[in-house]
Order: structure tokens, then C-alpha cells, then sequence
């Protein structure tokens, strides 16, 4: 099993730029101060990187309705290797449903995602749930498995994939994932007896145990309190930093966003409506996005 | 049947009936209730809270681990409360009937075992096994596919029981139909 032995390091600022983030494209410009819907659609071009790379997550015009309901309206992004990307919007922008096509929860009407060089329309079940394999996801209620204890939340993946790997051995990364989110004395306690915080430091423990090469992170800090919801931010870049994990973190909390995002898109229905840094983003002079930044 | 001059047929009577209709459809009604219920509460709840999402992800068939397994085990297990309901009942029928007139266990037994033919435990038995299916079945499919949000569990749950209820009269009026024409 791939391990990095990258030493723990206590994050509290966003990530300098590695040699490898340094070279990312430019971002795409911001939009108009008044841009309608469909300027801010954009070229498809215009989310390829420039650099010779090629990136590990790209969606073209992907689409999504529910009835008549228009939630994704032709979505174009690409996530570098390494990347944290942090996505923005009011809810009901589609942010969730985003991310949920990337793992087949949710199937789009049309469009094109390619992730770790695989078109998601040519794969097959197995071959979906190969790619899973490499695609952890955090719910947003961390989604533990609530008849089982935490110990046995974590062994569960292992048990079905890692059929080969000794008891010793799972143990052994049992207890390493729960020292990594700083939980190692609450694995015989049931997820009904852990705090939303806590919850959440579970569920992320769960997801790496399988050592996913993509993170896909669903509203980490929402229902936390601000001391708790830095932990996870944190927790996040720490992650990143120590297993080398691109990740796609959908949130509302500017906080979480300012100290994880390497990139971040604010999507407006249904669209992506600007990218850029976050420093980049907060000078905007546009009221939409400035929207968020006034906090 | 005491007036009738009838009590020696009353072990018989007992048991034809218990083996071939009250013990079987008693049992798996109260296993819609109790299991499919259960199951249908339990899944939709799992639904909700996205623990069948998180399998779904983790690249675990939910539907190998939660369905299956389940639906296994109704199967399997309704058949043997099915007769251990008959036996239970005909214990039941030898207390009530010596309260008016006293009769030993082993004869009664005897009685009401000599009253029984193949043609009536072996439709019996194997009708317990389809209704173990569906219990299962219904249970699972109604809460694995109970729509978000806590009113859908209730739904899930609620819907089980009268789906499997109703499919068990279904499956026994067959069973009876099909046992008449052998």
C-alpha cells in the first residue's frame, strides 16, 4: 500500500504554493461587474490548463434537471493534481449534485467528466467502482454507519477491499487513520455517541483508510461551530499535505474556503460563474461575488 | 364437538388446520409486522442519512450487503418459526382442550400427528418459504428506496407491512389453489 512519509505538519494558513501549484494555468478572468447567465457560461477552452499536465478531474457541459427544475446548466471545470478546489454558491446552485455526478450518486443529463483519465459514460459497474475506489467522499453528515462502532465504521472498507490485508495490519491502519484525525480512544463508541465534529473527523478517517488519490468533500464545516469547523479546515490541508490528495471541497464557509482552497469557482445557477484565488476573488468589484467575501 | 360425539377428532382437526393454514399465515403476518417492518425502517433510515450513499461510494454493493443478505435470511428463518409456530399451537390445543376433558399429551400427539398426510406439510412448509421471500423482499425494496427525508421512513415502514401482508394472502390463496390440484 502506498504510504507517504511526509511528517505532520499543524496548518493553519492556506498552502504556499508548490512547485507544482505554481505552475497551474492562469485563472480564467472574472466576469462582468453585471454579467447575464449565459456571458459567464464558459468556453470550453478556457478551463483546460495551460500547462502540458493533464489535470485529474475535468467536466464539459455537464447538465442536470429534476423535472423541470434546471440545477446544472452546462458546468465546465478541470482539478489539477494536488489541487484543492473549492466551490462556492447560494444553495440550491447545484454545488452537491456537482459532485455527487462525479461518483455516479447522481447521473447527469449530459456532459462529459473524465477523472484519472477515465470517461465515466464508457465505464461499466466494476470498472465504476474501481474508480470509487480511488475517489473518496465525505458527506456532509459524515454518513456513519450507525450500527456499527467506529472501529468497525473503518473496518468495514477494508473488510470488503482488502480482503488479503492481515487482521494486525488493519488494526495497525485502524489506529493510524484514527490518530491522524486525533480520535483514537473513540473506536468502540457507537457514531450516535460522537459530536457533529467528531462525526465528521470519523467519516474523513473512513474515506482515506482506502488511501484515495481524489477527495471529494461535501460541506465539511457546515453545522460546526467555528473552533470545530477550523479543525476540519485544517484537517483537510493536513490530509492533503500528508497523502497528496486532489480534492473538490463544496462549502458555504469562507473560512474553510480561505484556508483550503488552492483554486476556487462560485457557481451561479447552475453555471460557474467566476474562478479564481481567493485573494484573487475577495477584490472583486463584482456584487455577486462580493457577496460572499463580505462576512 | 363434545355434543356431537366428536372429541377424538378434535386433535386432528387441530393439527390440519395449524399445519396447513394458521401456523404458516400467523407467522408471517407477524413477521410483516415485526421484520418487514424492521427492515423497511431501517433501510429507509439508512437511505436518509446517505449510509447506503457512503456503501455506494466506497465501492460496496449495498444492495450484496443489505438486500441479500436480509432477504436471505427471511427466507430461511420464516419456515422455521413457521413450524415452530405449529408446534407451539398444537401445545396450545392440548391445554385448551383438557380443560374440559383430560387427555394425555402422548395421545393427543399421537392423535393429531395420525391425522396429518404428506399433502399437508409439505405444501405447507414450502409456501413459508415464499413467504419469507417476500417479506424480505418487500421490506428491502420498500426502505431502499424510501425517498429523503424522515416522513419517508415511516412510509417505508408503513408501506412493508401492508405490501408483505397483502402479498402473503396472495402467495397462500395460491399455495391453497395449486395444493387442491395435486
Amino acid at each position: 500500500m502506498k504510504k507517504e512519509m511526509i511528517e505532520d505538519e499543524e496548518i493553519t494558513e492556506p498552502e504556499p504554493e508548490t512547485g507544482e501549484q505554481a505552475s497551474e494555468p492562469e485563472p480564467a478572468p472574472l466576469p462582468d461587474p453585471v454579467p447575464t447567465s449565459d456571458t459567464n457560461v464558459q468556453p470550453q477552452d478556457e478551463s483546460v490548463p495551460v500547462t502540458g499536465e493533464k489535470p485529474v478531474i475535468t467536466i464539459r457541459g455537464l447538465t442536470k434537471s429534476f423535472g423541470d427544475h434546471e440545477v446544472l446548466r452546462g458546468v465546465d471545470l478541470h482539478v489539477n493534481k494536488g489541487e484543492n478546489l473549492v466551490v462556492l454558491g447560494k444553495s440550491g446552485t447545484g454545488k452537491s449534485v456537482l459532485i455527487k455526478c462525479l461518483v455516479r450518486l447522481e447521473w447527469p443529463d449530459s456532459g462529459k467528466i473524465t477523472i484519472l483519465d477515465q470517461d465515466l459514460d464508457t465505464l461499466n459497474y466494476p470498472e465504476m467502482n474501481a474508480l470509487r475506489l480511488r475517489t473518496g467522499f465525505l458527506f456532509q453528515n459524515a454518513a456513519l454507519y450507525d450500527s456499527m462502532t467506529v472501529g468497525e465504521n473503518l473496518s468495514f472498507p477494508l473488510r470488503q477491499h482488502k480482503k488479503s490485508m492481515s487482521k494486525e495490519k488493519k488494526d495497525a491502519l485502524i489506529m493510524e487513520m484514527l490518530d491522524n484525525v486525533g480520535l483514537a480512544d473513540s473506536i468502540d463508541q457507537m457514531p450516535a455517541k460522537l459530536s457533529g465534529g467528531q462525526s465528521k473527523r470519523i467519516g474523513l478517517a473512513r474515506t482515506l483508510i482506502l488511501r484515495p488519490e481524489i477527495m471529494l468533500y461535501d460541506e465539511p464545516t457546515t453545522g460546526l461551530d467555528t473552533g470545530t469547523a477550523k479543525e476540519i479546515s485544517e484537517l483537510i490541508c493536513k490530509m492533503k499535505k500528508k497523502y497528496n490528495i486532489t480534492s473538490i471541497t463544496i462549502t458555504h464557509d469562507m473560512s474553510c474556503a480561505r484556508m483550503t482552497a488552492d483554486r476556487i469557482i462560485i457557481m451561479k445557477d447552475g453555471i460557474v460563474y467566476a474562478e479564481g484565488s481567493y485573494k484573487e476573488l475577495e477584490k472583486s468589484t463584482d456584487e455577486w461575488i462580493r457577496s460572499f467575501f463580505d462576512f | 364437538m363434545a355434543a356431537f360425539g366428536a372429541i377424538s377428532l378434535i386433535p386432528g382437526m387441530i393439527s390440519v388446520s395449524v399445519v396447513r393454514e394458521i401456523g404458516p399465515v400467523i407467522t408471517a403476518i407477524i413477521c410483516c409486522g415485526k421484520v418487514g417492518s424492521r427492515m423497511g425502517a431501517e433501510l429507509g433510515s439508512m437511505r436518509v442519512s446517505e449510509q447506503i450513499d457512503a456503501m455506494e461510494v466506497s465501492a460496496i454493493n449495498p444492495f450484496h450487503y443489505l438486500v441479500v443478505s436480509r432477504t436471505l435470511a427471511t427466507t430461511l428463518m420464516v419456515p422455521l418459526l413457521a413450524i415452530l409456530a405449529d408446534g407451539i399451537a398444537l401445545f396450545g390445543g392440548y391445554l385448551a382442550m383438557n380443560i374440559h376433558d383430560s387427555s394425555s399429551l402422548r395421545h393427543f400427539f399421537v392423535a393429531a400427528i395420525a391425522h396429518l398426510e404428506f399433502i399437508d406439510i409439505f405444501p405447507a412448509v414450502i409456501k413459508t418459504f415464499f413467504f419469507g421471500y417476500v417479506i424480505g423482499i418487500i421490506g428491502c425494496y420498500k426502505g431502499y428506496h424510501a425517498r429523503r427525508g424522515t416522513e419517508s421512513v415511516g412510509i417505508a415502514a408503513n408501506s412493508a407491512v401492508v405490501a408483505s401482508s397483502l402479498a402473503v394472502f396472495i402467495i397462500d390463496m395460491l399455495a391453497a389453489q395449486i395444493t387442491d390440484l395435486l
